[in-house]
């Protein structure tokens, strides 16, 4: 019964923050006229328009996804196998781009190839190959840490065997390394290729009106033509997308053979390790190059050096609602708050799922309130943010104005990274100890403090410090819910973007280095904590 | 005074635990010994609140415990790996049952001192668990569940994730502790060793149900079974006219009785000698470091395991030896009238 209580909030959280949203979109979709039809969806969806950009979205999702594992999987041997000076560093580094707001990173790559950019001359600015690069930039993080945490914990005995028994290098990765690997490339290449079919702010900034992806598409049906039904449709459409994509990473990841921990040995470079090495600073490259020319180009104005752009961050501008300084305070106070939501409702929800079960009746429960738990991974940060806005402006729940509203947004596009941190650690604390401290006379609430806080307040702290990195650059959903009045960094950097003239997009520059110079200093105190885990998937 | 009244627990409605009665006076262990799966540690989990009963009582003193939560029984568990908390040293991890019940802080300290003592880790209070060996873990948590004197003290084969020599020696000091501090003990287990070096009295327990139960020499002498026989470290079981034969050479057993054998019950006797019981033809001999194996042909019976003294020529294949049969080696199985005649 205790699981009873416990499960209720995040049960009724979610009832009101998931399920009427989708419900509300369910509706809008397939009950325009108050009775079920299929016809407005799918003529949305037989769309000429429709079909050019689920075509856009699934390509160019693919080609980031294959260029992403390529150039992770041997920068995951380099930087997690070999004894390269700095491989920690480039670990941390690798990381950045994953935490980085996405507008941030299409602003980094908007002026690296476009019209004024470094790498002009490769004509990329308008072509949907930035919009691939920016991707991978994006994800390689995911490749890296979730193939190269396999690949350190893989024993290397029997590649040593294979080795042994006349295989050459290539042999004995075929033979014996790849098959343990597999499962793990396979996880996170679903997982990259669902974050690139769902990115948004990158997206949006780099392809404009012209490359438009499901996510884009969405926005642009709802905010400027207000084709509210169709953008239902597509938000579906994307659900179903979604769902299954997780349902094949799952399945990769049970594939997964439990690793034996074993101490992590890094070798000595050779020669035949060239080509994983030069990846290794192939990837280096990607994540500096972008971060390196957005600072250089944030202090430079009209051709000269100058921190004029940093300067009017703080300046009143009539025509923006706010200063990058004061929607900065918006951000910071909105992430706070959906920070405490995201770990109070993922530490709930962690706990439900963990605890021993005494009965079938139980472990049945349990496993349907996992699955329940695990819905809102099926719902993109748009789709999402469209769901809030359709279905909690009106009766029953009206939070149209509610400073709250942004936050629980956010705090939902969160919880799958708090829940996935925390699971795996309370799932690996033997249940003897619970019952050793139980015997030794401590209470309920002292066994708890004993075993699982001591357990788990480290990757807590480090769950808490992402979701408040998230929080500050989420877009997708902010996008859609943040109130004029007060805009968020990310939303105020797009709205620069749009604005006329040279000194906005100098500030959008601006705003953009500050926005990842705080979301990297969080994720810098996180990667001290040294919680494995975080930010794999 | 602990009782287990006609004790059942069910698992997804299946009885794991059946209609199990033990009684355990003050101050002694009973052993409850039974191969893996066949619900002693569910049987011991129940004892300590932590699985609901379907039916019968727990009794501490005639007092029904099923209203107290664990935390409030004053038991203690000791686990197969210690179950130490590795966020806390090892002083810290015996003196907690001492925070918990708010002893002072000075008090506590002197105690995990003594309790360090008791159990041979002078000097180790502020060790990190994990740099502990397994002896040492095991150790440990022995000192920190009778840190308290726990009414009753639960243990979960204590001893087998250790090595056989530190077994040993680990059942020792753990048998001396028990009882220099009187501690009332319930013990499960798989490995009859353990429970003969620790226990006081013992049950066997299979499918859920006890078996047989009496002081460890007295289940020992008279398994009640064939399985039991095995369980208990016995290493044939004869029945039939193979039976009647060798119980015949000791004088004793009857129509369709079995007989179990340890691995030592038949002795090589020197050439010459006059007490060969049994004549068998040598089929294997290994020497062993205090004692030469042998498996011998004996003509009626088949091959069975027999020993000799050590000596500087191992008998070869095909040679013949005299034989002799030793008596408290062997138990007629499910009967104890063996042990009835012969106090």
């Amino acid at each position: 019964m205790g699981l009873v209580a416990l499960a209720a909030g995040p049960v009724a959280v979610l009832g009101v923050f998931f399920v009427l949203p989708v419900s509300a979109m369910l509706g809008l979709g397939l009950w325009p006229d108050g009775e079920l039809t299929l016809a407005p969806a799918l003529e949305v969806l037989g769309r000429e328009r429709t079909l050019r950009v689920l075509g856009f979205t699934v390509w160019v999702s693919a080609a980031a996804t294959l260029g992403t594992v390529l150039l992770g999987v041997p920068t995951a041997f380099a930087l997690h196998r070999l004894r390269i000076p700095g491989a920690r560093a480039i670990r941390t580094l690798l990381v950045v781009p994953f935490v980085l707001p996405t507008v941030v990173v299409g602003v980094a790559f908007d002026q690296l190839l476009g019209e004024a950019g470094p790498l002009r001359f490769l004509g990329l600015g308008e072509s949907p190959f930035a919009i691939v690069l920016a991707m991978i930039f994006f994800n390689l993080a995911v490749v890296v840490r979730t193939v190269g945490g396999a690949w350190e914990s893989l024993d290397p005995r029997a590649s040593e065997a294979a080795a042994a028994l006349g295989a050459t290098p290539w042999q004995a990765f075929r033979v014996a390394t790849f098959p343990a690997l597999r499962g793990a490339i396979v996880s996170a290449a679903s997982v990259v290729f669902l974050f690139c079919a769902t990115a948004f702010g990158l997206v949006l900034v780099l392809g404009g009106l012209k490359h438009a992806t499901i996510e884009t598409e969405i926005y642009l049906l709802t905010t400027v033509l207000f084709d509210l039904p169709a953008a239902a449709a597509l938000c579906l459409l994307q659900f179903v997308v979604v769902i299954g994509l997780l349902a094949v990473a799952q399945r990769a990841r049970r594939g997964q053979v439990a690793a034996q921990r074993v101490a992590a040995v890094r070798r000595a470079v050779r020669w035949p390790d060239l080509p994983a090495v030069v990846a290794a600073a192939v990837g280096a490259a990607l994540v500096v190059l972008p971060i390196g020319s957005l600072l250089v180009r944030s202090v430079r104005v009209d051709g000269g050096w100058s921190f004029d752009n940093f300067r009017r961050l703080g300046v009143e501008d009539p025509t923006l609602p706010a200063t990058v300084v004061e929607a900065l305070g918006n951000s910071l106070r909105t992430a706070v708050d959906a920070t405490w939501m995201a770990v109070l409702l993922g530490v709930t929800v962690a706990v439900v799922v963990t605890r021993r079960s005494h009965s079938r009746t139980e472990r049945r429960l349990r496993g349907l309130l996992d699955g329940f738990f695990m819905l809102p991974l099926g719902v993109s940060a748009v789709t999402l943010g469209f769901g809030f806005m359709v279905a909690l402006d009106e009766p029953p729940v009206n939070l149209r104005d509610s400073p709250l509203l942004v936050p629980i947004a956010q705090a939902l596009v969160a919880l799958p990274l708090v829940v996935r941190t925390l699971v795996p650690v309370l799932a690996g604390i033997d249940d003897r100890q619970r019952q050793a401290a139980a015997s030794l006379g401590a209470g309920p609430l002292r066994t708890l403090a004993t075993i699982d806080l001591a357990v788990v307040w480290q990757p807590l702290v480090a769950a808490a410090g992402f979701a408040f990195a998230v929080s500050l650059g989420e877009f997708g959903a902010t996008a859609f819910l943040a109130r004029d009045d007060a805009p968020t960094l990310p939303v105020l950097i797009f709205d620069l973007l749009g604005s006329p003239g040279a000194h906005h997009y100098g500030t959008a520059v601006a705003g953009a280095v500050l926005l990842a110079g705080v979301t990297a200093s969080v994720m810098f105190l996180v990667e001290r904590l040294r919680v494995p885990g975080v930010g794999g998937f | 005074m602990f009782r287990l009244d006609r004790v059942s627990v069910a698992h997804d409605g299946v009885l794991a635990v059946e209609d199990v009665s033990l009684d355990l006076p003050a101050g002694q262990v009973l052993a409850v010994l039974g191969p893996s799966g066949c619900g002693k540690s569910t049987l011991l989990r129940a004892a300590a609140g932590l699985e609901p009963l379907v039916a019968g009582r727990v009794l501490v003193d005639g007092v029904d415990q099923a209203k107290v939560p664990t935390h409030k029984r004053g038991f203690a568990l000791m686990f197969q790996e210690g179950q130490l908390f590795n966020q806390q040293s090892v002083g810290d991890n015996i003196g907690y049952p001492l925070r918990i019940r708010r002893r002072p802080r000075a008090a506590v300290a002197a105690r995990v001192e003594e309790l360090l003592a008791a159990v041979g880790l002078e000097g180790y209070a502020d060790r990190r668990p994990e740099t502990l060996s397994g002896g040492e873990r095991q150790r440990v948590a022995l000192a920190r569940a009778i840190a308290v004197s726990p009414r009753l003290l639960l243990l979960d084969e204590p001893l087998s994730a250790l090595d056989a020599s530190l077994r040993e020696r680990l059942a020792a000091d753990l048998r001396r502790v028990i009882t220099q501090t009187g501690t009332t003990a319930l013990l499960v287990t798989h490995d009859h060793e353990e429970a003969f070096a620790l226990a006081d009295a013992m049950a066997l327990m299979r499918g859920g149900r006890v078996v047989q139960s009496g002081r460890p020499s007295e289940v020992w002498a008279a398994p009640v079974d064939e399985e039991a026989a095995l369980f208990l470290g016995y290493d044939r079981v004869l029945s039939g006219s193979a039976a009647e034969q060798v119980l015949a050479v000791v004088g004793a057993g009857g129509v369709g009785t079995a007989v179990a054998l340890r691995r030592s019950a038949l002795e090589v006797v020197p050439p010459g000698a006059d007490d060969a019981a049994l004549r068998g033809v040598v089929r294997d001999a290994r020497a062993a470091p205090e004692v030469v194996r042998l498996t011998v042909e004996i003509a009626g019976i088949g091959q069975l395991a027999a020993v000799a003294p050590p000596r500087e020529t191992l008998p070869g294949p095909g040679q013949e030896v005299g034989l002799r049969v030793v008596r408290d080696r062997l138990a007629v199985v499910g009967d104890g009238s063996l042990r009835a005649r012969n106090p």
